[in-house]
């Protein structure tokens, strides 16, 4: 293998096809992530809220379509909704595409179901009776107390979700719907350069994934040694308010 | 007057049956400490005063209204009653003054400014105002503790609740927060104290209960529990933490 080759073919490539690596695949790479990781995320609270349930059948229903989704592979998932289900309810027309989002949506929703309870969760016991015991409601003492201690459990977790996610809309291209993947098939069908197509695809999504890992692994650090961190933005403020 | 009074509670924690028929009353401005064995339902009889642990069977009656009541509210029972926890569970997210003034602003009881306000004489009262706008995570144990107290003070409560305020606390840590509770007992604030400081429990109760096998085995003045013990069971328990 002549690397010197390999290098020249990326070049010739990225600057003949740039647009349709970045500005088609990337885009519809990213617009994919983020509505499935979006919709998951609300979808995904009503579930976990309904997963704590105090009705044993909700929480057992919940449960079912929990473990469904993720014992289940992605791909298998995408099949069901692009291919069985478009014939089972057939007086709704969606394309390829819109099939494509539900189904990663829905596979969204249970993996952030269980990252938002368990991070709801892991909050102190002590922290609700608390609250409670100061006459706060149920309501009050979710939104005001636990849900604000949840998010430093829960932010970071979804961030990765998010990365997961970025790469497994890759199993979209088995139906042509545009992404980044598809691109590469794109680009390969016309070049007959399979290996330089794959590299090119592989670094945009490094790109991408690092940067974002690198990120959520800052948030989890400021967020667990939350008090330096709150401190210095308080004295920081205290500081701002002198100087007016 | 009676402020609060159970009659025959019971709680079981699955095959545990931890409160079997606790009937008590507590009078207005009445300080009462409860001691005993751990496992003996001390805690889980204070919890269920304002409902934490709800009871199986029995009733329990806050200011003549009975909260066992399912129609009732009991959050409005509830800012009636200040209870102090074990392991302090101030909020860490909330800074000290914040702790404070969340349920008060919050309940519609006070506005922000009147709260800030009650806020910094409660603090100094208790030795924290230097620490208005420090996170929690900056205090110490018995830091925490004091805060803890003054936040459930801050609802303006006609009885505090005190579970083991001080078993989770370094030694030299004690005292401060026993302090603290002695100052507020001596301004007539109704208490129930669940503790297993045995010479605090005699200094500031006006009646001791000793609590054993989810019964109150024995109760009378400190002078009679502490000096002049009947039952078996109470003796031995002495015996072994005196």
């Amino acid at each position: 293998m002549d690397f010197q080759v390999i290098g020249a073919n990326i070049a010739k490539i990225m600057s003949q096809y740039w647009r349709v690596f970045l500005l088609e695949g990337l885009s519809v790479t990213l617009e994919l992530t983020f509505i499935s990781v979006l919709l998951g995320v609300v979808l995904g609270t009503v579930v976990a809220m309904l997963k704590m349930s105090r009705f044993k059948l909700i929480r057992f229903l919940v449960s079912v379509y929990v473990e469904v989704i993720r014992g289940t592979p992605i791909l298998l998932q995408l099949y069901i909704f692009v291919f069985a289900l478009p014939g089972l309810v057939t007086f709704v027309k969606l394309n390829y595409f819109t099939w494509t989002a539900i189904a990663l949506c829905i596979n969204s929703s249970a993996y952030v179901s269980e990252v938002i309870r368990s991070g709801i969760q892991a909050v102190d016991r002590g922290q609700t009776e608390a609250a409670r015991s100061l006459g706060l409601s149920s309501g009050q003492t979710m939104l005001r107390i636990v849900l604000p201690q949840a998010v430093k459990n829960i932010l970071p977790a979804l961030g990765n979700e998010f990365i997961m996610m970025l790469k497994e809309t890759s199993l979209a291209s088995t139906f042509f719907v545009g992404d980044l993947m598809t691109s590469y098939a794109t680009v390969r069908g016309t070049t007959y350069l399979g290996f330089e197509c794959l590299v090119i695809v592989g670094c945009i999504y490094l790109c991408i994934t690092y940067p974002l890992s690198k990120l959520v692994g800052l948030m989890e650090k400021r967020m667990s040694g939350d008090t330096s961190y709150r401190k210095r933005n308080i004295n920081r403020k205290r500081k701002l308010l002198n100087k007016m | 007057m009676e402020m609060i009074k159970t009659v025959d509670l019971h709680k079981s924690f699955g095959q545990l049956h931890v409160l079997k028929g606790v009937s008590e009353t507590v009078s207005k401005g009445e300080v009462v400490s409860i001691i005993g064995p751990s496992g003996g339902g001390k805690s889980t009889f204070l919890r269920c005063l304002n409902l934490l642990e709800r009871p199986e069977k029995g009733q329990i009656f806050f200011e003549g209204n009975e909260i066992t009541d399912k129609k009732g509210n009991i959050d409005l029972h509830r800012q009636k009653m200040g209870m102090v926890f074990q392991h302090f569970n101030v909020f860490p997210h909330l800074t000290v003054a914040q702790n404070i003034t969340l349920a008060p602003v919050l309940l519609k009881k006070k506005n922000q400014a009147d709260a800030d306000k009650m806020a910094k004489e409660l603090l100094q009262r208790v030795g924290l105002l230097d620490k208005y706008d420090e996170m929690p995570a900056t205090l110490s144990g018995g830091q925490k503790q004091r805060l803890a107290i003054v936040r459930a003070l801050a609802m303006e409560p006609d009885v505090m609740l005190f579970d083991e305020p001080t078993s989770a606390l370094d030694p030299e840590m004690v005292g401060e927060v026993l302090d603290v509770i002695k100052g507020l007992v001596r301004t007539g604030m109704t208490s129930v104290i669940v503790t297993h400081e045995m010479r605090f429990a005699r200094e500031v109760s006006d009646r001791v209960l000793f609590m054993a096998d989810g019964i109150i085995v024995e109760q009378g003045t400190p002078e009679q529990v502490f000096d002049h013990p009947r039952q078996p069971r109470l003796q031995d328990f002495l015996a072994k933490v005196l």
